[in-house]
């Protein structure tokens, strides 16, 4: 019989049930970063607060944030909580963005994080009689990691892929008759042009979900994967701050990702003030893990903007849902004072029907903002003619201006010529940083 | 009919990038009959007829080129003033538009020859054969 839920009891709690576990493990953790980290402490003592003032879920709004700049600041040990012989692992961030973050794990922890990689498997139709091709880094990265251990856990034949090595991965996806690829979604869909180039068809392959993540995607780009692979694709969510990926995760209406609420309370503020805003309204993201024992964070800024919804799901499960992220505070670009993502750039692209693989290239030049974007070239797009290819720079152009509101530049490259770095795509060179 | 096929490849404005795929045609040992470049700022556009454009764009593929196959009216000229002019004046007369025109040799003493890429090749074709002019053939090119 197909397996529906991977911890059943869990996934399907009740919220009163579940609001009443959250609070216990709540005032506990408090207790435990109160009692074990001193920067914990004197950032509560600044704001009054101490553990006696919290009780429940409800006194959540009390504690203090924490941000990527404290994580950032108590680097390496600042912030752990137990006795570093206690810890059996750590992950780290890429530092693309500054200095690393590093996590640390108790083999609790580890086996925590496993379980919510495990329920996302298993809710993407996952069981013990899949192949689950793992195409994230391996490493310090914690997408390689968390997958291949959840993927162990729901007893699942494990390719221990890696990222990269793309005639590699075909290989052994199509010799093994992988049925669950998990990378990120840039990867997944230079996979899918890669299996074209090799003369495969979507319904070649054996594949037919995929977990992707790690990096911000559009709904355009998850039909563009889903048909080049055949596949349906899965969004999953997660950062090393917390644990990894399976912190939230897609069920099969692909309507926004339930939260492992069970280890993790989100919250949406409001990004300035920091005021906590009622579900369905727009914010960042704010997670307080209430079961890690070695990195527990209180109200972690993710800096990631979303919308939270708690709703009867189709699938049975009662997990509070995320929607997908639409963009990072730290992601958003001021070009010419205008706010852009680079999620709305690759709507447009995809629409126009080009790939999802492209570079925005930011700069000041006299003292104005340019905006270059470098889109790869199509066979499809591909003309033997310059008026039909500058046709198709300026078509382009004109529907990101009507998006934005301001022109850019788009340039045609050659294919598979856009950076890519452990399976993520590089999407944004901002060189205006280097003159300041 | 007497249609010939180019060859056209996309090609970025980057150091190197014409000789990696010259050098990929030349290990492939394709020779190259006529050739033509279309640059903008930002990529050009290699137009070719080799003497085996299948083995061409095989080859390109797998080295990651986009290419495409385009057919094209390849003309005999006469070596004189004026003897251009008299091909572009009947196409212009007849209404066909010409996107992009190059010259090419060929062993013939008095002769050179034109690809013409138009918005009508087959009326193309059928209008300069009326006006005795000679078209040249795929095997004409890939046999010089």
């Amino acid at each position: 019989m197909e397996q529906r839920y991977y911890q059943k009891e869990i996934e399907t709690m009740p919220y009163a049930q579940m609001k009443k576990l959250q609070s216990e493990r709540l005032v506990r953790q408090v207790r435990h970063v109160w009692d074990n980290v001193p920067y914990y402490r004197s950032l509560m003592e600044k704001k009054g607060v101490t553990p006696d003032d919290i009780h429940g879920v409800e006194d959540l709004h009390l504690l203090p944030f924490i941000s990527k700049a404290d994580l950032r600041d108590q680097y390496p040990y600042g912030l752990l909580a137990t006795d570093l012989k206690n810890c059996v692992r750590i992950q780290s961030t890429s530092g693309t963005t500054g200095r690393r973050v590093v996590a640390f794990y108790t083999l609790k922890d580890v086996d925590l994080w496993e379980e919510c990689c495990a329920r996302a498997i298993v809710a993407a139709g996952g069981s013990r009689e899949d192949v689950v091709q793992i195409g994230y880094g391996y490493g310090l990265f914690t997408g390689g990691a968390g997958l291949h251990g959840g993927s162990h856990k729901v007893g699942c034949l494990t390719l221990p892929m890696s990222s990269g090595n793309t005639e590699r991965q075909i290989q052994f996806m199509m010799d093994l008759r992988a049925t669950i690829l998990c990378c990120t979604p840039s990867y997944a869909a230079y996979i899918g042009e890669a299996l074209k180039d090799h003369g495969y068809k979507p319904s070649d392959n054996h594949l037919k979900a995929g977990i992707f993540g790690a990096e911000p995607w559009t709904e355009e780009m998850r039909h563009d994967i889903e048909a080049k692979l055949g596949i349906k694709a899965y969004d999953i969510y997660g950062l090393t701050e917390t644990s990894g990926p399976g912190v939230a995760f897609e069920c099969e209406e692909q309507n926004g990702m339930h939260v492992c609420e069970d280890n993790f309370i989100p919250e949406i503020i409001d990004p300035d003030t920091g005021e906590v805003l009622p579900e369905g309204e727009k914010g960042e993201l704010v997670f307080t893990s209430i079961t890690k024992e070695a990195f527990p964070l209180l109200r972690y800024r993710t800096r990631d903007i979303c919308v939270l919804h708690r709703g009867k799901c189709s699938c049975g499960r009662t997990l509070i849902k995320m929607a997908k992220p639409m963009g990072r505070t730290d992601d958003m670009l001021i070009i010419r004072g205008v706010n852009v993502f680079p999620s709305q750039i690759e709507t447009v692209l995809l629409k126009e029907g080009h790939t999802p693989n492209y570079q925005i290239i930011v700069d000041r030049v006299n003292n104005t903002d340019t905006l270059d974007i470098n889109v790869e070239m199509t066979p499809e797009a591909f003309s033997d003619t310059v008026k039909a290819l500058s046709a198709a720079e300026q078509k382009l152009a004109a529907a990101i201006r009507l998006m934005l509101g301001i022109t850019p530049k788009v340039h045609l490259v050659a294919p598979k010529t856009i950076t890519r770095s452990e399976g993520k795509a590089v999407r944004v060179i901002d060189r205006r940083k280097l003159h300041d | 009919m007497m249609a010939v096929e180019q060859i056209s490849v996309f090609v970025q404005n980057e150091k190197g990038a014409l000789s990696h795929v010259l050098d990929a045609l030349g290990a492939a040992n394709i020779e190259i009959r006529a050739l033509s470049i279309a640059d903008t700022s930002d990529f050009g556009i290699l137009r070719m007829i080799t003497d085996n454009n299948k083995k061409a764009q095989e080859t390109l593929k797998k080295e990651n080129y986009i290419c495409t196959l385009t057919d094209v009216v390849a003309a005999a000229v006469d070596d004189r003033p004026g003897g251009l002019a008299n091909h572009v004046n009947l196409l212009a007369a007849a209404g066909i538009d010409v996107e992009y025109l190059y010259a090419f040799v060929t062993r013939s003493d008095n002769e050179a020859c034109v690809v013409f890429r138009v918005n009508d090749t087959e009326n193309a074709q059928k209008l300069l054969e009326k006006a005795g002019i000679r078209l040249v053939s795929q095997k004409d090119i890939e046999n010089f």
